[in-house]
């Protein structure tokens, strides 16, 4: 066996274009995703068993399939009715970019709406009291209180859910698409070097993830900030009316 | 819904489905628990491998490791039986290559559940296996192993979920499971929506299947919280 650097060199930007793709279909399917999920997410977190039962049945539904089978029935699935064939959506359902983007929305609404609903209900209690306590109303609670709550609670779990998704974008090449690992592929049916261009293709994922991972720590350090606060030092002359010791304890 | 004579075929897809995840299972659950003992290791360059492992694993797709595995294995076999000499033509078929890969990816999570349930485990329960005179392994397999496990089977349950989701991914490279039999179907009925939706049910049973094993699982390992309120 030897191991071709040149191929490598050679391609590789080519593979930086499927990246390009990659990146794409993961930052608008997330968007998306997100917008699906809110609406998703406070209806699951509801008590009332009607409402509830929706987003139940969606949520399920998605993810307990695999999203090989999800991006198939978009893609496959839609045109064998004839109904849908000549409506005004054929137009985009007959694109594999859009098809993509629809599964993978779909999919990783479901997959968000959960980690919300579980963020949304590990808000402290007292916190929806005190806002109660001031008069909010419903919506004002949802929209000033729980959601930008519930987002730093979500954020570090929200940050797994786009690595899955940049995995699961891989998919995206079974329906004809040139992202990274669509690109591989081609290339290595012209030059039959798999090894050496699916390790290639690799690193770029693993770069992509650090990438994510970095913005995500980021996104933590400012939405969390008071996870990270310090203190500084009381000073020893403080007045002893003046001390907190709540403060001080730490 | 009219199956136009092609059930067998699914039925057929299904048990090659469960046979796939059922060696996945078991191959990634022996990845999982050497990859733990690796990351808890006081070898340093242990350690450093298993995290080399698990942090290479969970940043890759998995489409991409059973692309690698089915197209670039025979190569990187013949390349390594070939320094020792051998030199016939070896191939991986499907089945292997989606069991290497699955396990693969599979123990990479897996090894984080198992050191999360080992770290639980008090180390005075280490010290007392000693302390009644037995080995350290032996320690390990009848003190601390059982309780590994109890705390780990949620975890694993989740993780073979994601398992059994992922065998679709065998399908791209030939192997003739629920979703490549849903294709042969669909190829001579015309008719994907049907046929993907059956698939998809029929996913959604395994899957449900395995939440209520799981389920049974974490009552039969944990014979504390069942009690004896009989």
């Amino acid at each position: 066996m030897t191991w071709e650097w040149d191929v490598i060199w050679k391609y590789f930007p080519r593979l930086l274009e499927g990246a390009w793709l990659t990146m794409e279909l993961v930052l608008i399917s997330g968007l998306i995703g997100i917008a699906l999920a809110i609406p998703l997410a406070l209806m699951r977190a509801s008590k009332l068993p009607w409402i509830k039962a929706l987003p139940f049945t969606y949520i399920y539904f998605f993810r307990g399939t695999p999203l090989l089978v999800q991006i198939f029935l978009v893609y496959y699935g839609a045109s064998q009715f004839e109904v849908v064939r000549e409506s005004f959506l054929w137009p985009v359902l007959k694109q594999p970019y859009w098809c993509a983007i629809i599964a993978f929305s779909l999919n990783t609404a479901a997959y968000s709406a959960e980690l919300f609903r579980s963020a949304i209900q590990a808000i402290p209690v007292g916190e929806i009291e005190a806002a109660e306590a001031m008069g909010m109303s419903k919506n004002v609670q949802i929209r000033r209180i729980i959601m930008p709550r519930a987002f730093g609670i979500a954020l570090p779990a929200y940050g797994n859910e786009v690595i899955l998704m940049l995995k699961g974008s891989a998919l995206a090449s079974t329906i004809t698409l040139l992202d990274l690992t669509g690109m591989a592929r081609t290339i290595i049916a012209r030059t039959y070097t798999p090894l050496e261009m699916f390790l290639a293709a690799g690193v770029v994922y693993l770069a992509i993830s650090a990438l994510i991972i970095a913005l995500f720590r980021f996104m933590e350090y400012r939405f969390n900030r008071y996870q990270y606060y310090h203190h500084a030092d009381t000073p020893a002359d403080l007045d002893p009316q003046l001390r907190d010791p709540h403060i001080d304890q730490k | 819904m009219d199956l136009q004579g092609f059930g067998h075929l699914l039925i057929s897809g299904t048990w090659v489905t469960i046979q796939l995840a059922l060696s996945s299972l078991l191959v990634g659950l022996v990845f999982g628990l050497t990859g733990a003992a690796a990351k808890l290791s006081k070898n340093p360059i242990a350690r450093w491998l298993a995290t080399g492992y698990t942090t290479l694993v969970r940043g890759l797709p998995e489409l991409l490791l059973v692309l690698t595995i089915y197209f670039g294995g025979s190569q990187l076999l013949m390349w390594i039986a070939g320094s020792f000499g051998y030199t016939e033509y070896i191939e991986i078929g499907p089945f292997v290559a989606g069991v290497a890969a699955l396990s693969i990816a599979f123990g990479a999570y897996a090894t984080e559940v198992f050191r999360m349930a080992m770290m639980e485990i008090p180390q005075g329960q280490w010290e007392s296996g000693l302390a009644c005179g037995m080995s350290r392994s032996r320690t390990f397999f009848r003190i601390i192993l059982p309780q590994v496990w109890r705390l780990a089977i949620p975890g694993l349950g989740n993780l073979f979920q994601v398992l059994l989701k992922d065998t679709a991914l065998v399908s791209v490279v030939g192997l003739n499971d629920i979703m490549r039999q849903s294709q042969v179907a669909i190829s001579s009925t015309k008719e994907p929506f049907t046929f993907f939706m059956v698939a998809a049910c029929i996913y959604l049973l395994l899957t449900a299947a395995t939440t209520a094993f799981t389920m049974f699982m974490e009552r039969a390992a944990n014979p504390a919280a069942r009690g004896n309120r009989g």
